[in-house]
């Protein structure tokens, strides 16, 4: 790598599927301002790069990194450490990294129960039943695999972070407008927002972008979307749907309530709201019409996977983290 | 995103840590120096200037500790460790407030209720209390100085009900020199009262000593009378409240007529009252319940009104002097702005056919209560004599059964309070007018109130027989020799221990109160609450029994609970008190606990917009926001726990206090992983 005036660039994957990674790859065209603009120094999904190339650098030495996935085992903390070390701005990007994501649900299970069930379900082809190894002895030496933490936690449970882009994973648009706000404050014609701000998203919810007319709210049974006619007008809660939409931070352009697809709730919490599953509960168990006990029980079937439903992107992120179980047996 | 590391921003406060001995109450399970010393040096860097223990806290001692620190020591919050906000928040909020610091920046935190009372470990409980007051310490780092937001009272108040209880309540006010809008649903105020003939425990004559009331009401200065009118729509909050009525048509021009009577003499249907006779007797088609009848105006029943079945008739208007009936009305709706409403709807009586094994509505001469009442009034269909259903026989014995309905898991489980008196009313009066043998079944006998224990001795005096035992059937089906042709009452007799079947000619069901049946409509519509059986709660069971927790809503008489008509017209007047020291204040503070909407944060969900029991949020369709009526808002929270969004801020209880709460709770605000198990 020469010595460049361009300021530096990193990119980091910890515990994630690499939506994130494709998603920046995906503003087409003004990655190559990210290219005029920066130094790309690290970024193991685009370019071959050595960890101890990262850890010979200086100190502050990176202006930019953007992280993405949660830490869920000491490599990835590692990482989070030195990372932060390197960097001037570290940025959450993604769901994964700010709130934990699909990869924090597993904050429900032991580690050892998750390890067991990727290595023996009937997908998994593993005939002799054959489990990865702490470590190994070869001919060269002993080599190990990183060691899997009892949960997954977000990176600003684990270092401190400067920004938070949310999204599963964040909208192109909203990548690209990041990027040129970046462009922008380099050449001193923008200022950064405050430190700790979310970036690359709204300020509002998903509601308040959704154009579904909305009336007193009164839910008699939730549904599925393919168990009734959706009405393309009328907001989808009011349909039974249970729709994340009111509790969701805005940024996708309500992209899937326009699709009559209910809200899952990838942008995670709308500002403010500290708890988003509780937040979402209280609100659906408010708008429920009925005061029978066992009514409102079977009201409720109508959600299968309350946990799926209400922390599928922020368990590790919320107020609880993890399952007792994971906390207890991890 | 909450930030979960990162070091909190140190603490600018001044806060000052009191915790109480109450006695041996807390002191005795908690160690209170302990917890004191412990807060002055683990919650030093949170901002405790000072914590200091005390027996206690709430006397004039325990405050003038706080007020002298205050000013001395600069304080800028206060925790009080003690009882409960419940009991002494206010006292303590009032001590801050007279050293001149803002009360809302004065936290309770309970080590007594939480702690003491609830532990027997004192080395557990004192970690507990520490743990509890460095809660209180960080959650009140967060509070914030709150002025109580002050509305102008509307001197005019609502009664709705024209029974004692009402009538009591209006004619207390108007006295006082204020304007009364005086609701009743019925043709006539009066209430259940009217129906009466004699009332327990002294025999005065109902009508006797009600009517004087019923007639200082309707020529009162002050009272505006609206019967045969419903309330349809209450909005505003208290010392303005707007209330719609519907004036239901009467048929009769009030300005012309002149209560002759008349139309009623002449008019050709007759129709079963059910209300007024209890069934017993008829009116007219057009009618007033009853000749005191206040108004005195009648009203035209059209659904069974000849000329509107069948368009011919008319006998009314015809013989009419002064031309006041109107074929044509309509129902007129009123609006009235008001301060302060008095809810007096009283109760109804328990359906006597719900036991059907006591044969009322199969067996002709099993009575209730209500229909004896007319039975005995020497204005009802009889003249005031007690004969059998035929209307001319006089019964020789007579069987008068409690608690029907009443303290029955089957039905109600309460006591209706008056039906023990009522039956023993019965029993004196049955005995005096027929001379026949008087036989009560009571369960237990509750004669708790003044002179009602010797009206119980007198009635026993009388000769009157009394069956302790809870009457298992009422039959004509005769098996014995003398049965025949009889009513049998069978009961156990617990007092002889043996199963008696006693034949009686007559049978009288002292049928228990129940909450009027629309109790629960009538409750929402005017934002209070009611319990699962209907009757209305009151703020404080003991200490504050005529007020609601709706600020400007007072309950008063059988809409509350069942009572006799002292305890009714005692209510009357202290709902009436309670609003007259209300107009005095002309205007009034409201607790600045309350929500409010964030307009930029809320997306117009509408989850909110049904949820407030007080019906303070509207949502304004232009702008796409919710809102919530300050004034109107109790500060229940409801609605800060739905909405979604996080739009709605509850003062006193945002997310910052709370969780900051939570946090010193867990001792994290000291670095401490955990509370030490
Ligand atoms: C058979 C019997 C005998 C009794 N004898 C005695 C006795 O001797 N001595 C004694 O002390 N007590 C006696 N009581 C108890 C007594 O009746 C009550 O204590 C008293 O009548 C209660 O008065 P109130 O004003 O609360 O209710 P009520 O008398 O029920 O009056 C309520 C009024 O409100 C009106 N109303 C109801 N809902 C509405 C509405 N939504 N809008 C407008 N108006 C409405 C009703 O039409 C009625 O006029 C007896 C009770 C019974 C059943
Ligand atoms: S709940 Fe869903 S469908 Fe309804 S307004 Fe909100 S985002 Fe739109
Ligand atoms: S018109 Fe109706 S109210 Fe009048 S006298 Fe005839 S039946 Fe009675
Ligand atoms: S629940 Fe919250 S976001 Fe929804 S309408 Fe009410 S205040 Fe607005
Ligand atoms: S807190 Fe909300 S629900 Fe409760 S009284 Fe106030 S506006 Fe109504």
């Amino acid at each position: 790598m020469t010595d460049n005036a361009k300021p530096k660039f990193a990119m980091y994957w910890a515990a994630s599927c690499g939506g994130c990674e494709i998603a920046v790859l995906n503003i087409h065209e003004k990655i190559l301002d990210v290219d005029a603009n920066f130094e790309v120094v690290f970024w193991p999904v685009a370019m071959d790069a050595k960890y101890k190339d990262v850890e010979a650098m200086e100190d502050g030495s990176i202006l930019l990194t953007l992280f993405n996935g949660g830490i869920r085992n000491d490599e990835n903390e590692h990482i989070a450490r030195l990372l932060r070390r390197k960097s001037q701005l570290l940025v959450a990007f993604g769901s994964c990294a700010c709130e934990g994501c699909i990869p924090g649900l597993a904050n429900l299970s032991p580690a050892g129960e998750i390890v067991h069930t990727a290595f023996n379900t009937v997908s998994t082809d593993n005939p002799h039943g054959i489990y990865p190894r702490a470590s190994f002895d070869v001919p060269e030496g002993e080599i190990t695999i990183p060691k899997i933490f009892p949960t997954l936690r977000t990176l600003d449970q684990v270092v401190d972070v400067d920004y938070y882009m949310p999204g599963c994973p964040p909208e192109s648009h909203q990548i690209g407008a990041v990027i040129d706000l970046v462009v922008k404050v380099l050449h001193g014609e923008a200022q950064l927002p405050p430190k700790g701000s979310v970036i690359g998203a709204g300020n509002s919810t998903v509601c308040d972008e959704c154009t579904r007319k909305r009336n007193v709210k009164s839910i008699t049974s939730f549904k599925r979307i393919y168990d009734v006619e959706i009405d393309p007008e009328l907001c989808l809660l009011e349909q039974g749907i249970p729709c994340n939409g009111p509790a969701t931070r805005s940024g996708c352009n309500a992209r899937c309530v326009s699709a009559g697809a209910q809200c899952i709730g990838c942008y995670g919490p709308a500002e403010g709201v500290v708890d988003y599953g509780a937040r979402l509960i209280a609100a659906f168990a408010s708008v429920i019409d009925s005061t029978d006990p066992e009514e409102i029980e079977a009201i409720l079937d109508g959600i299968p996977d309350p946990a799926g439903q209400f922390y599928r992107f922020n368990l590790a992120g919320s107020l609880l983290k993890a399952g007792k179980p994971a906390w207890e047996k991890g | 995103m909450t930030k979960h590391n990162g070091s909190k921003p140190e603490v600018q406060e001044r806060i000052g840590v009191y915790v109480c001995h109450c006695g041996t109450n807390i002191a005795g399970t908690v160690d209170v120096a302990q917890v004191a010393q412990w807060a002055a040096s683990r919650l030093k860097e949170r901002g405790v200037v000072i914590a200091r223990d005390y027996k206690f806290m709430c006397s004039s001692l325990g405050q003038e500790l706080i007020e002298k620190d205050i000013k001395e020591q600069k304080l800028t919050r206060v925790v009080v460790a003690a009882c409960s906000p419940h009991l002494h928040e206010r006292t303590f909020r009032t001590a801050c407030a007279r050293a001149g610091l803002n009360p809302f920046l004065c936290e309770m935190v309970s080590i007594r209720e939480q702690v003491s009372w609830v532990h027997t470990n004192k080395e557990a409980a004192t970690i507990k209390a520490q743990a509890a007051v460095s809660g209180g310490v960080e959650r009140v780092i967060h509070h914030e100085p709150l002025e109580p937001m002050t509305v102008p009272i509307n001197p005019a108040t609502l009664v709705v009900g024209g029974g004692i209880a009402g009538i009591q309540a209006a004619l207390e006010i108007a006295d006082a020199g204020y304007h009364v809008y005086m609701v009743e649903r019925e043709p006539s105020i009066g209430g259940h009262m009217a129906q009466f003939d004699k009332t327990f425990p002294t025999l005065d004559c109902a009508a006797c000593i009600l009517t004087p009331k019923m007639v200082d009401v309707g020529g009162h200065p002050n009272v505006t009378l609206l019967t045969w009118s419903e309330v349809e729509k209450v909005e505003g909050y208290v010392g303005s409240f707007n209330v719609t009525i519907r004036n239901k048509a009467r048929h009769v021009k009030t300005d012309l007529c002149t209560g002759c009577g008349i139309c009623q003499e002449k008019c050709p249907k007759k129709v079963v009252d059910e209300v007024y006779e209890a069934g017993l007797g008829y009116r007219k088609a057009i009618y007033t319940p009853f000749p005191q009848a206040v108004p005195k105006f009648p009203v035209m029943d059209v659904d069974n009104c000849i000329y509107f079945e069948k368009g011919t008739c008319k006998a009314c208007e015809k013989f009419c002097p002064t031309n006041a009936i109107d074929f044509t009305q309509q129902d007129e709706v009123i609006n009235i702005e008001v301060g302060n409403i008095i809810l007096a709807t009283g109760y109804d009586i328990f359906d006597a056919r719900r036991v059907s094994h006591y044969g009322y509505g199969r067996l002709a001469n099993v009575f209730t209560s209500l229909e004896m009442e007319r039975l005995t009034n020497a204005a009802g269909p009889t003249n005031g004599q007690i004969v059998l259903r035929d209307g001319k026989t006089t019964p020789k014995a007579v069987g008068i059964i409690h608690c029907v309905g009443s303290r029955d898991r089957n039905f109600n489980n309460h006591c209706s309070v008056i039906c023990c008196m009522q039956s023993l009313k019965f029993a004196h009066m049955v005995h005096e007018r027929t001379g026949a043998i008087v036989y009560n079944f009571y369960i237990d006998m509750r004669t708790p109130f003044k002179d009602y224990d010797e009206f119980y001795q007198r009635v026993l005096e009388e000769g009157t027989l009394f069956v302790r035992g809870k009457v298992a059937e009422v039959t004509d089906a005769a098996r014995l020799p003398g049965e025949e042709g009889k009513l049998i009452v069978q009961v156990e007799d617990t007092l002889a221990g043996k199963q008696r079947r006693i034949p009686v000619d007559m049978v009288i069901l002292s049928v228990g109160l129940e909450p009027r049946k629309d109790s629960s409509e009538t409750a929402k519509l005017f934002g209070i609450s009611c319990s699962a059986n209907g009757w209305f709660i009151e703020k404080h069971p003991k200490l504050d029994p005529v007020a609601t927790m709706t600020e400007g809503i007072y309950i008063a008489g059988c809409a509350q609970g069942p009572k006799d008509i002292p305890a009714s017209v005692s209510q009357g007047a202290a709902a009436a008190a309670r609003v007259l020291g209300k107009i005095q204040q002309k205007e009034m503070a409201l607790e600045p606990i309350r929500a409010s909407v964030i307009e930029e944060k809320c997306s117009g969900c509408r989850i909110c917009n049904d949820l407030c029991p007080f019906n303070a949020i509207s949502f304004h369709e232009d702008t796409m926001v919710s809102e919530v009526n300050a004034a109107l808002c109790q500060g229940c929270g409801t609605c800060v726990a739905a909405c979604p969004a996080g739009a709605i801020y509850g003062t006193g209880f945002n997310n910052e206090q709370v969780l900051a709460q939570i946090e010193g709770l867990l001792l994290l605000n000291i670095g401490e992983e955990a509370v030490p198990a």
